[in-house]
């Protein structure tokens, strides 16, 4: 149930995720060094066109690799083929990007 | 708790017929050197003769006589009954991942099938009024190509294989090495229809990298190498722009 296309598209978004992971946790290990506030923070991401795209761009990284991930699982394990389990694909990526969406607005836009 | 009996084996062997699946048990005489092969094969000549079971050359080439033993997938006939034995208690039962026709006889059709949908076959460059081409025996391309030469076509790795018990329309490990095995043969001439025929949804890329088929092929075997290959591979010609997958 992972043609080429699909496999291709969960190995880019893993290695578009890897150093953004690395970079966030590097950002949040040392912002919290001079115990910044939530508010801070707020005040450093809204309105900041970088970020947006740090976390934008890891949103959809997220989406694409975890709804391919989960589609395995549930063609292995539940059997799914066919419609449903492109369905189900799509249902995962665009819940997940949805979610993300309104999570890198949060931060970066309001 | 009763001490094993030595100079009796207690085997039970899974049955099957059109009524059904059931164990059966019988006590088969020791013997310093016994196969599981050696086990069945008394059972039938003197316990049951309605028993069924593969064999041929009983030697470890032809492939045929492999069976689950103790759960794990195994060549019968170069399995000795000491290194399996659990006490003096063994279970055999059919190949996993394969339709069951009669007791230990398990329907091959899925695992060959596979085979060519996976385009292992020459694909030929000359005509038999060719000379033969010259291929050198220590090339690189052509030292991958030995690596899985000597499949005797058992399915031992395609039972072994956690992929193909979860996706029946894998291909599995014994058909994407069949695929290797020519892509790297200097006289096969159309690689990328290898390359298009592993890459649809049922190609190498759903292998997990578990390793089951290397773990348990008899003649050491290293499948799980082979798929990584056709992996390797099948990204290059993406990246190319050649997949037509």
């Amino acid at each position: 149930m992972l043609d080429l296309k699909l496999y291709m598209a969960q190995r880019i978004s893993a290695m578009i995720m890897a150093p953004l992971v690395l970079c966030h946790i590097a950002v949040m290990i040392y912002a919290v060094q001079g115990g910044l506030s939530t508010a801070e923070i707020l005040g450093r991401t809204q309105g900041s066109v970088f970020w947006f795209l740090f976390y934008g761009t890891f949103v959809i990284a997220v989406s694409v690799h975890a709804a391919i991930g989960l589609r395995v699982i549930a063609h292995e394990w539940l059997r799914l083929t066919g419609f449903w389990l492109s369905t189900l694909t799509w249902v995962i990526c665009l819940v997940l990007l949805f979610m993300g969406a309104r999570a890198v607005v949060a931060v970066t836009m309001l | 708790m009763t001490k094993p009996d030595p100079l009796h084996l207690d085997v039970t062997i899974r049955r099957s017929d059109h009524d059904g699946s059931r164990d059966a048990h019988f006590q088969v005489p020791a013997r310093d050197n016994q196969t599981i092969l050696d086990v069945v094969s008394w059972i039938q000549q003197y316990a049951d003769p309605t028993l069924s079971y593969r064999f041929a050359c009983r030697v470890g080439m032809c492939g045929s006589c492999a069976m689950m033993v103790n759960g794990e997938p195994r060549w019968a006939c170069r399995t000795h009954v000491k290194k399996v034995l659990n006490g003096s208690k063994v279970h055999i039962a059919p190949l996993r991942n394969l339709p069951v026709i009669k007791d230990l006889v398990v329907d091959m059709d899925p695992f060959f099938d596979k085979w060519g949908q996976a385009e292992g076959r020459h694909h030929p460059t000359q005509t038999r009024d060719d000379p033969v081409p010259r291929i050198d025996p220590e090339g690189a391309q052509r030292a991958e190509a030995n690596a899985g030469i000597e499949c005797i076509n058992c399915s031992v790795c395609y039972a072994a294989c956690d992929t193909v018990a979860g996706n029946p329309e894998y291909l599995g490990p014994a058909a994407l090495q069949r695929a290797w095995t020519v892509f790297n043969d200097g006289k096969n001439a159309d690689r990328q229809a290898i390359l298009d025929a592993v890459s649809g949804s049922s190609g190498c890329h759903n292998c997990h990298s578990m390793g089951s088929c290397t773990h348990y092929c008899p003649n050491d075997l290293n499948p799980m190498q082979a798929i990584t290959g056709l992996k390797r591979e099948t990204v290059k010609a993406f990246i190319r722009g050649k997949s037509n997958a």
